[in-house]
């Protein structure tokens, strides 16, 4: 979460190459479209005139705070919930008059890993594997090709109710690939995951789309839609308010931000100058936590400047981070209100 | 010879050189048919109850439990015209018992862990999957009218009917668990969380004492009567009743066996049509 920010955006790049040389043997059609959708429950407006386009060979981030209408597209785009207006296809495909075509098309892995417990990981892909269609043999292979693939191998003939959390959504991930969807859709794949497993997760989607499989993922999760995504759509209130690389929406909505935390609080008046010289905008100070918070051009070369111009005056320093603006701050700078 | 190990395996080298790989996986070329997925779910199903011991036990020992009070504590203090107790408790319980167990709970739990979610999504003919639930819940509710009866048998049950009676008796009991299923899986879909399902499932609990199962109806105040004597339980009840006490019952229950079995037939297949319908209704809906 600190000063590696620079290295953050390079996997998937060097995975962008690896995709648009390996990615053409499919065509570069459009796989989800959604115009003019609407969706309310009651009252409430899930869904609000939002208009999406997903292309092949891309994954799509939806980035949004709860509620903002995330769960409700992907249930769409899983023909599990039906938009009251506006249209959606998948793979030219009309979901609203074609469910049961657009099924055949799709994957699912939903919010909470909806595996059987007294089953093995082997036995739950080998059923979900037949309900896609696979005959008994295929589905065998399915399932045993398809745990290596999200690193399980070795855990298939156990029980389920034996595995952690990340293993389990794993294994749900690997559920929804035994049919060869041609879009996978992952509602906030790592939502309620320790920071290790979220990293296995991310390698697990990030080797399924290197072998060709467009994703849908719902995230509320910054970082998360800045390391697998190409294009990330940003949504609240059931609608889109940006949409871009995750590089254009940096760029375009949040500045990197320099926290420092201070040995003596008695020197603010010789730090807060030169994060206010430094800094895009004026510093906020916390006095319980001793920090300074200010957002910066350039990160790296910002919180090297920091160093350099404190270790002048002599400032005593805790910890000094750099680190990407939060989805607070991203929301604040895009609608120009806070959330 | 010195024997070399395998550098990688394959798994291994999969891992490490994903964007040499292409999907090992082929899409199926056409979607699973209604007895696929009905049996796939069904076997779920049975599995995961063979698989949790707890379920098993807590299952076994209340109704084991629940027979035996009957028997023991309230049985001699209800006057069934002559009946020994056990011949009159066995057969009901038997008859019932798709309304004591079934697959309320299950559904509910099936609904709320997002399990339903993935089955809805998958190109499955979604009444199959309803199926299945039934057909699974069928056994179950089956297997707990075995063991109830092999205990009634240890506590004196001792039926009077030839083996055709009891044979037909024994199915009829089978096609009420399969009716009754579809009346705890709506109620299961209706309750989405196991929680609120454990709750809903007491709501049976007047269908089954309000009816001749373990008291006669005409010890019940003359309002509750033909309440008690015209809803399905009792005449499933009365059925299985009349098969396995045998013979000639219309002195005992004013109607002859053929009559009493029609009627209990005519029940099972009017409920089972009611609550598949609105079972599937519920959940084919989106």
């Amino acid at each position: 979460m600190s000063t590696n920010i620079g290295s953050v955006s390079s996997p998937p790049k060097s995975f962008d190459q690896s995709r648009s040389t390996s990615g053409n043997s499919q065509s570069d059609g459009v796989t989800i479209q959604a115009s003019g959708l609407h969706k309310s429950f009651g009252a409430t407006v899930a869904i609000d005139d939002l208009n999406i386009e997903c292309r092949s060979g891309q994954v799509t981030a939806l980035l949004g705070p709860n509620g903002a209408g995330k769960s409700t597209f992907v249930r769409m785009v899983a023909t599990l919930v039906r938009p009251d207006a506006g249209t959606l296809s998948v793979c030219g495909v009309d979901a609203v008059t074609h469910p049961a075509e657009v099924r055949r098309l799709i994957g699912l892995a939903g919010q909470s890993a909806a595996v059987e417990p007294a089953l093995t990981g082997h036995e739950n892909l080998v059923m979900v594997a037949k309900l896609f269609g696979h005959r008994k043999a295929a589905a065998v292979a399915a399932a045993q090709s398809v745990l290596g693939e999200v690193g399980l191998s070795d855990d298939g003939g156990r029980l389920v109710r034996e595995y952690s959390g990340g293993m389990r959504r794993r294994l749900d991930l690997a559920a929804s690939l035994v049919g060869a969807p041609r879009v996978l859709l992952l509602d906030e794949p790592t939502t309620g995951l320790d920071p290790r497993t979220r990293l296995e997760l991310w390698d697990s989607v990030r080797s399924l789309v290197a072998s060709g499989t467009d994703v849908l993922l719902t995230t509320q999760y910054l970082e998360e839609a800045d390391r697998l995504a190409d294009r990330v759509v940003i949504i609240d209130h059931g609608r889109v308010i940006a949409t871009g690389s995750p590089s254009e929406l940096k760029s375009q909505a949040g500045r990197d931000v320099v926290v420092l935390t201070l040995s003596r609080t008695d020197e603010l008046a010789l730090a807060e100058p030169v994060l206010r010289h430094i800094g895009t905008d004026a510093p906020r100070f916390d006095p319980i936590a001793r920090a300074l918070t200010v957002a910066v051009e350039n990160g790296p070369e910002a919180l090297s400047r920091v160093l350099a111009e404190l270790a002048v005056s002599n400032v005593g320093i805790d910890d000094i981070t750099l680190r990407r603006p939060t989805l607070d701050e991203v929301f604040l700078t895009l609608t120009g209100t806070p959330r | 010879m010195n024997s070399m190990p395998p550098l990688n395996a394959p798994a291994t080298a999969e891992m490490r050189s994903p964007e040499m790989r292409q999907r090992a996986v082929s899409a199926p070329a056409s979607p699973p048919t209604a007895l696929t997925t009905a049996a796939t779910y069904a076997g779920r199903t049975l599995r995961q109850y063979i698989r949790t011991p707890q379920l098993i036990i807590v299952n076994s020992v209340t109704s084991v439990m629940f027979l035996l009070i009957f028997r023991f504590v309230f049985g001699g203090a209800i006057n069934t015209n002559g009946i020994p107790y056990a011949n009159f408790l066995i057969p009901s319980l038997a008859a019932a018992s798709g309304l004591f167990a079934g697959g309320i709970v299950g559904v509910a739990e099936d609904a709320e862990s997002g399990f339903f979610d993935r089955l809805r999504s998958l190109p499955v003919p979604r009444p199959a999957i309803m199926v299945g639930r039934s057909m699974a819940d069928t056994i179950l509710i089956t297997w707990g009218t075995v063991v109830t009866i092999a205990v009634g048998f240890a506590v004196g049950f001792r039926p009077k009917g030839n083996a055709a009676e009891l044979a037909l008796a024994f199915l009829l009991c089978v096609g009420f668990a399969a009716a009754w299923s579809w009346l705890q899986i709506f109620l299961g879909l209706v309750a989405k969380t196991a929680q609120a399902a454990q709750g809903l499932s007491f709501s049976v609990f007047p269908l089954i004492f309000v009816s001749s199962a373990y008291v006669p109806v005409r010890s019940m105040p003359g309002w509750m009567q033909p309440i008690a004597r015209h809803q399905p339980v009792t005449s499933m009840v009365d059925a299985v009743r009349a098969l396995v006490i045998g013979g000639d019952t219309r002195a005992m229950f004013g109607a002859s066996q053929a009559t009493l079995v029609l009627k209990a037939v005519a029940w099972t297949i009017g409920i089972a049509m009611v609550f598949a319908g609105l079972t599937v209704r519920n959940f084919n809906r989106r």
